[in-house]
């Protein structure tokens, strides 16, 4: 069984969301998403300053076997990318809720934070994906 | 569930990620896909390929059997142990299933043929000797396969299974085999490294396993069997080749066995008219120079000459930049640019010549 963190939110597409102390969201891919997709090889970030909207694709990880888009959990402003992943993408899979995030988020509509999922139902969306 | 190898429980009890390949369960990986490719490439790592189906063929008419059936000619194997690559083709020249014959004795050869071909493979050959008469085909599900393989592995393998083996061994050139008892081994492999494939009783395969685990040889998975295969420049059937393609148009014209000209092998008169008038299609290699990985199936604009296809489209952890097979128009010269399309966008690449990889070195120029 992955890793599901208590205190973090996550989406139905398998990336988890931390609220930081300046209000940002820190965004990456799930222990379980990274154990789907194996060794990753390549990992494509969204641009600093770049405008998204709720569920738009900004990110690409892949691994030696499959390409996964990674989505906007809410609409913001990307505030700031892990550039240590584009030399070292299995950053991701040794620790995906760590060194491993994607990138930071200004969220444009806290509201939007509510519709996330919390830790409880993201494991039995997993569990019933492995069913 | 699936089919399962004797060493089944033995993976599961490594830590491997079983999943479904081609009706088996079989290693994925142990852990890490690449770490397992660098295992091989640097020490030497084992794979499970029992799910491969050897076919003993026997009887007096053995050597019109394969010539018939064969595209590579079995006149060249002449001393017992002596091994060949081959394609079995279909009356179109097409690629039933690539495989390779082992000579064993005047009246014994053994095919080591794909999993995914099985039940076609066994109704090609039984279809054939029932025609012709005088041949036995028996398939070998009580045997498995070890595959040992990287520049470590002789000596790892002497270390587990007895110092022995090493005076029967040592000497085999590429290509060829040897029995001891039960335990009959080869200089055949998927990898481009040195190494041996054993051929030995189920029974016998946990144990043996469990012998080399301890000598230091690592466990690999499939996933990284075909990083290194694709390094390597070795076709993958299904993907590199198959019943629609010849393999004049696979990058197997070498495997076909031309002489003697009275041979008539099935598949033999498109081959010949290929010969002569040239082929449309080719297989090169690719090398990406944009960031990403190559998958299969991903068109191939080379400009001016027309598009292809990715057969084979993966990442080398070797080169640490993705490499494929492609097939294309056979206009498209070595060292010409193309793109690929991408999921997101075109994507730069390099046609180059294959293997990528041999020895562990880079073969890119």
């Amino acid at each position: 069984m992955s890793e599901i963190p208590k205190d973090l939110r996550y989406t139905r597409s398998h990336e988890w969301i931390m609220t930081m102390p300046d209000g940002t969201l820190t965004v990456g891919i799930t222990d379980h998403a990274q154990e789907l997709l194996g060794d990753l090889v390549f990992i494509e970030l969204p641009k600093v300053g770049e405008k998204l909207a709720a569920g738009k694709e900004c990110a690409v990880v892949e691994s030696v076997k499959a390409a996964s888009d990674v989505y906007a959990p809410v609409s913001g402003t990307i505030a700031e990318v892990n550039a240590n992943l584009a030399e070292r993408p299995e950053t991701v899979n040794k620790g995906a809720y760590r060194d491993g995030w994607l990138f930071r988020i200004k969220p444009e509509r806290p509201e939007e934070l509510g519709s996330l999922l919390d830790a409880a139902a993201y494991k039995s969306l997993v569990e019933a994906e492995d069913h | 569930m699936g089919y399962k190898t004797p060493l089944y429980d033995t993976h599961v009890k490594m830590g491997a990620k079983i999943v479904d390949f081609g009706g088996w369960d079989m290693p994925l990986h142990y852990g890490s896909q690449i770490e397992e490719h660098h295992k091989v490439r640097q020490d030497a790592g084992m794979f499970d390929v029992s799910h491969m189906n050897v076919v003993d063929i026997k009887g007096a008419y053995v050597r019109p059997f394969l010539g018939l059936l064969m595209a590579n000619s079995v006149a060249k194997l002449q001393t017992p142990g002596k091994a060949m690559y081959t394609c079995m083709l279909n009356a179109k020249g097409g690629v039933i299933d690539d495989l390779i014959v082992y000579y064993m004795n005047e009246q014994w050869f053994r095919l080591v043929m794909n999993a995914s071909t099985r039940t076609k493979d066994l109704a090609w050959l039984d279809t054939t000797s029932r025609e012709m008469g005088g041949v036995s085909i028996a398939p070998r599900p009580d045997l498995a396969i070890i595959a040992v393989q990287g520049p470590n592995a002789r000596e790892k393998i002497y270390q587990a299974l007895g110092e022995g083996m090493r005076s029967e061994t040592e000497k085999l050139k590429p290509f060829n085999a040897t029995s001891i008892g039960e335990l009959f081994i080869a200089t055949t492999g998927y990898t481009g490294e040195d190494g041996f494939e054993l051929i030995l009783p189920g029974k016998a395969a946990p144990y043996s396993w469990q012998g080399l685990a301890e000598a230091g040889v690592a466990p690999i998975g499939l996933g990284a069997r075909d990083t290194l295969r694709l390094e390597a420049g070795m076709n993958l059937y299904g993907h590199d080749m198959d019943e629609t393609t010849t393999p004049l148009e696979s990058g197997l014209a070498w495997t076909v066995g031309w002489e003697p000209a009275s041979r008539n092998f099935v598949g033999r008169e498109v081959l010949e008219r290929q010969r002569t008038e040239g082929v449309a299609r080719k297989l090169v290699g690719l090398v990406l120079e944009d960031k990403g990985v190559l998958r299969d199936h991903q068109k191939v604009i080379c400009s001016s000459v027309g598009e292809g296809q990715i057969t084979s489209g993966s990442f080398s952890p070797t080169l640490g930049k993705a490499i494929a097979l492609a097939r294309v128009p056979a206009a498209v010269a070595v060292g010409s640019r193309c793109e690929v399309e991408g999921q997101r966008r075109r994507l730069a690449a390099r046609v180059v010549r294959y293997p990528f990889v041999r020895n562990g070195k880079s073969c890119l120029e």
